[in-house]
C-alpha cells in the first residue's frame, strides 16, 4: 500500500485516529471476509477496493478535483447519482457504518439516536472519514426526523451542507415536490461546477447508473441458485461497494464477477453446501463497515439470498426508464425511479411488504430477518406490521434490533440459532 | 441408552440425565467465573452415551467436549412439552435474559422473543433488588407476598430502579410494598412479551425466577391464564438439551 499520510494530513484528517480506525478495519475485514471459504475469484477485485477504500480511491477523488470536477457525498439513495455524473461530479456515499468516536457524536446529538446518525457524527467530529473531507457539497435529505434534525447539527461542520427534501406521501403533490427537489438539486450543482445539465450528459449519466444497477440485478438473479454461489456477505460487499467506486468500473468488475458466479452455478458449485438454510434480510442499510448480522448468520449455518435494504435491492432494483428526449422528460423519469423506492419513511408504504414476500420466494428462503438500527423509528414500526404480514403468508419472521456495538452477539447467536431451528423443526 | 444435556446459563449450570423416558439424574452448580470449569464439574463422573448442550455457553463447551449444541429456546421448548405436554407458551427468566415463545399443538416452538442486551427485569435484576431491600431472596418473595398495597417501581434498569428504592426507602415507605412494586415490574414486563408472543394457552413457567412464589402468583392474576410452574423450574434447558440428545442418538 503507498503512503499516503501526505494526502490524509492535507485533507485534515486526525492521523493518529485513523490510522486506529484503518487497523480495526483491516483486522476486522481479515476476520469477516478473507477467512470464508470458496469464495469467488472475482471478489479479489472488491478485497482491492476496500483495502484501499481509503486510500486509492481518495487519490482518485483528489485527481478528480484537480481536474476541475466536484465531489458530492451522502447519506442516502435518494440522492440522484445521475444528476451528480450529469455535470461530471464524482458521487460517493460518506461514513456511517461503525461505531467510531460516540462519545463526540453524543456531544453534539442526543444518546438515543440511531447508530447510522451517530456514526456520521462520530466520523465526522473525529474527522477519520477522508470522503466527508473531500466533498465539495456534502448532501443530506429529509428523510426520517432524526435525520433531519442532525442536518442542522451538521450544517456549520460541514464545507457545503445542502438538504433535500423529501416527500412522505406518494400521490400526485408527492411527485411535484420530489420533482421540484431534483430541479433545484440540480441548480445547485450546476453553480458549484460551473457545467449544465444537458438533455445530453444526462441521458449518458442515466445510463452509466442504469447499467451498474443491472450489474447488481444480474448478481441477484444468479443467487436464487441452491447451493449459494456467492455469500451473503460478499454480496453484500458489492453492494456496499456499489456507493464508493468509479461507477464504469464497478459495472465491469460486477459484470466479471457474475461470468464467474453463472460458471459456477452452471457446475452446482456453492460456497455452502447444497440446502443450507437460506435467509433474506429485510430493513435498515448496512453501510460499511456493519457486517454484523450477516456474519453471525453465515456462521451459524445459514446462508444470506438476498437483501431488501437501501444497501441492497431497495436502492438498486428500480432502473431510470427513459422514454422523451427532452431534459423536462427526463427529470421527470428519474422522479418518477426514486419516487419508487419504499423507505420507511413513506406512509402508507404497501410495496416494501410485497417485495419482501416476492423475494422470499424467487430466492426460495425459508425465512425473513427483519432487521432494525436501534433507535431507528420508520422501519421499527414498520416490523409489527411486516412481520405479522409476512407471518401470514407463511413466512417465519425473526425481528432484530440492533446498534453497532459487539456486546450483543451472543445474544443475537441465540435469537438467529433458534430461528434456523424453527424453520428446519427437527 | 443414557442421554444427558448441559444447559451453562449466565448464572446456574445445570445437568440433566434421562434413561428410558426417565429423568436418572439432575445437578446445579454456580457458572463463577470459569463457566468450562463449572461445566466440567458437574459432568464429572457422570456416565452418559450422548450429551448435547445449550444455553450462552454452549459453543464454549461444544470446543472442548466435541457434542452437538441447541440455543437454549428450543431447549426450553422440548422440556417444557416433555414436562407438561398442554402448555402452549413458555415464559423462561434466568439470570440475564427473559424469553417468551410460543408452541404449536404439536409442542414444537413457533415464535420467540428475548429481551434485548440488558438484563432489566431478569433473576439478577431480583437479585440486586433483594439486596438493595437488605432482603435474601426468599425473604424477598415472602415480604412481597404479604404486603396489601405497593410502592410502583417506574423504571426496570437495575441501576435506575436501585436509586429508586433507595429513594422510596428513603422517603419512609414499607420494604415489603417496595417489594410488591419490584415484583409487579418484572411480572408487568414479561406479560408484556407474552401476550405479544403467545396471546392464549396455557404457560409454562420456567427458570430460576420461576422458584419466586410471589412472581409466579402475580402473572397468574395478570394474564389470567392458567400459569404452570414445573418442579424444576432451572433444570428445563437442561432436559431439553437431554430429551434432543436422546432423540438425535436414535
Amino acid at each position: 500500500m503507498s503512503d499516503y499520510t501526505q494526502m490524509w494530513s492535507a485533507l485534515g484528517l486526525d492521523l493518529a485516529a485513523h490510522d486506529a480506525l484503518l487497523s480495526v478495519l483491516g483486522g476486522a475485514y481479515q476476520d469477516v471476509f478473507l477467512s470464508q471459504k470458496n469464495r469467488p475469484e472475482g471478489m479479489k477485485y472488491f478485497d482491492f477496493v476496500m483495502s484501499e477504500v481509503h486510500g486509492l480511491r481518495i487519490k482518485e477523488l483528489m485527481d478528480a478535483k484537480a481536474q476541475g470536477r466536484i465531489v458530492v457525498g451522502s447519506y442516502c439513495v435518494f440522492v440522484p447519482e445521475e444528476l451528480i455524473l450529469a455535470v461530471d461530479g464524482v458521487s460517493v456515499g460518506l461514513c456511517a457504518g461503525a461505531e467510531f468516536n460516540f462519545e463526540g457524536a453524543e456531544e453534539v446529538i442526543p444518546r438515543n439516536l440511531c447508530p447510522l446518525i451517530k456514526s456520521a457524527f462520530g466520523f465526522k467530529r473525529g474527522l477519520v472519514c477522508p470522503y466527508v473531507e473531500a466533498s465539495d457539497i456534502v448532501v443530506g435529505e429529509n428523510t426520517c426526523d432524526g435525520k433531519k434534525k442532525a442536518y442542522e447539527v451538521l450544517g456549520p461542520m460541514a464545507k457545503d451542507l445542502y438538504i433535500i427534501d423529501l416527500p412522505q406521501m406518494k400521490h400526485g403533490t408527492g411527485k411535484t415536490l420530489l420533482k421540484e427537489e431534483y430541479g433545484r438539486f440540480i441548480t445547485k450543482l450546476e453553480e458549484k461546477s460551473g457545467r449544465k445539465v444537458t438533455a445530453e450528459n444526462l441521458k449518458k449519466s442515466i445510463a452509466i447508473v442504469n447499467a451498474k444497477r443491472n450489474a447488481i440485478k444480474r448478481l441477484s438473479e444468479l443467487r436464487r441458485a441452491d447451493p449459494a454461489p456467492i455469500s451473503g456477505l460478499d454480496a453484500l460487499l458489492v453492494n456496499q461497494v456499489f456507493f464508493y467506486d468509479d461507477p464504469v468500473r464497478f459495472t465491469a468488475s460486477v459484470n466479471a464477477l457474475c461470468d464467474e458466479v453463472e460458471e459456477r452455478v452452471r457446475k452446482g458449485e456453492g460456497v455452502f453446501p447444497k440446502g443450507t438454510p437460506r435467509l433474506v434480510v429485510s430493513g435498515c442499510p448496512m453501510a460499511v463497515p456493519n457486517w454484523k448480522v450477516p456474519f453471525i448468520v453465515e456462521t451459524s449455518g445459514a446462508v444470506i439470498v438476498g437483501e431488501e435494504s437501501c444497501v441492497g435491492e431497495r436502492g438498486t432494483q428500480w432502473l431510470t426508464e427513459v422514454e422523451g428526449a427532452t431534459l423536462p422528460e427526463m427529470l421527470d423519469a428519474v422522479t418518477e425511479r426514486y419516487l419508487k423506492i419504499d423507505c420507511a419513511v413513506f406512509t402508507p408504504n404497501p410495496t416494501r411488504v410485497d417485495h419482501v414476500r416476492d423475494m422470499s420466494g424467487r430466492y426460495s428462503a425459508g425465512g425473513v430477518l427483519h432487521y432494525s438500527l436501534q433507535f431507528c423509528q420508520p422501519y421499527l414500526v414498520e416490523s409489527g406490521p411486516a412481520e405479522a404480514a409476512l407471518e401470514n403468508s407463511g413466512i417465519p419472521v425473526l425481528r432484530l434490533e440492533t446498534d453497532y456495538s459487539q456486546e450483543d452477539i451472543g445474544q443475537l447467536k441465540t435469537r438467529i440459532e433458534a430461528f434456523l431451528e424453527r424453520i428446519h423443526q427437527v | 441408552m443414557r442421554a444427558a444435556g448441559l444447559d451453562i446459563g449466565s448464572r446456574t449450570v445445570k445437568l440433566a440425565v434421562i434413561q428410558g423416558g426417565e429423568t436418572v439424574l439432575t445437578r446445579k452448580g454456580l457458572t463463577s467465573h470459569d463457566p468450562l470449569e463449572a461445566a466440567r464439574a458437574l459432568v464429572n463422573g457422570t456416565e452418559y452415551d450422548v450429551i448435547v448442550a445449550t444455553g450462552y455457553g454452549r459453543h464454549l463447551l461444544k470446543e472442548h467436549l466435541d457434542c452437538a449444541v441447541i440455543s437454549e429456546i428450543k431447549a426450553f421448548a422440548l422440556g417444557a412439552t416433555f414436562v407438561h405436554p398442554s402448555a402452549r407458551a413458555i415464559l423462561d427468566i434466568g439470570g440475564q435474559d427473559t424469553k417468551a415463545i410460543s408452541l404449536n399443538e404439536e409442542g414444537e416452538m413457533s415464535k420467540f422473543e428475548m429481551n434485548d442486551k440488558c438484563a432489566a427485569g431478569t433473576g439478577r435484576f431480583l437479585e440486586i433488588m433483594a439486596q438493595a431491600l437488605g432482603y435474601t431472596l426468599e425473604e424477598f418473595s415472602r415480604a412481597a407476598l404479604s404486603a396489601e398495597r405497593f410502592e410502583k417501581i417506574n423504571s426496570m434498569c437495575t441501576v435506575f430502579a436501585e436509586s429508586e428504592v433507595v429513594s422510596l426507602t428513603a422517603k419512609g415507605a414499607l420494604r415489603p410494598e417496595v417489594a410488591l412494586g419490584i415484583h409487579r415490574a418484572i411480572v408487568s414486563r414479561s406479560t408484556t412479551l407474552l401476550r405479544r408472543i403467545a396471546p392464549v394457552g396455557e404457560v409454562f413457567f420456567a427458570g430460576g425466577v420461576a422458584l419466586n412464589g410471589c412472581v409466579a402468583a402475580l402473572l397468574e392474576e395478570d394474564l389470567r391464564r392458567p400459569v404452570f410452574v414445573p418442579p424444576d423450574p432451572q433444570g428445563v434447558g437442561a432436559l431439553g438439551a437431554a430429551l434432543y440428545a436422546h432423540g438425535s442418538a436414535r
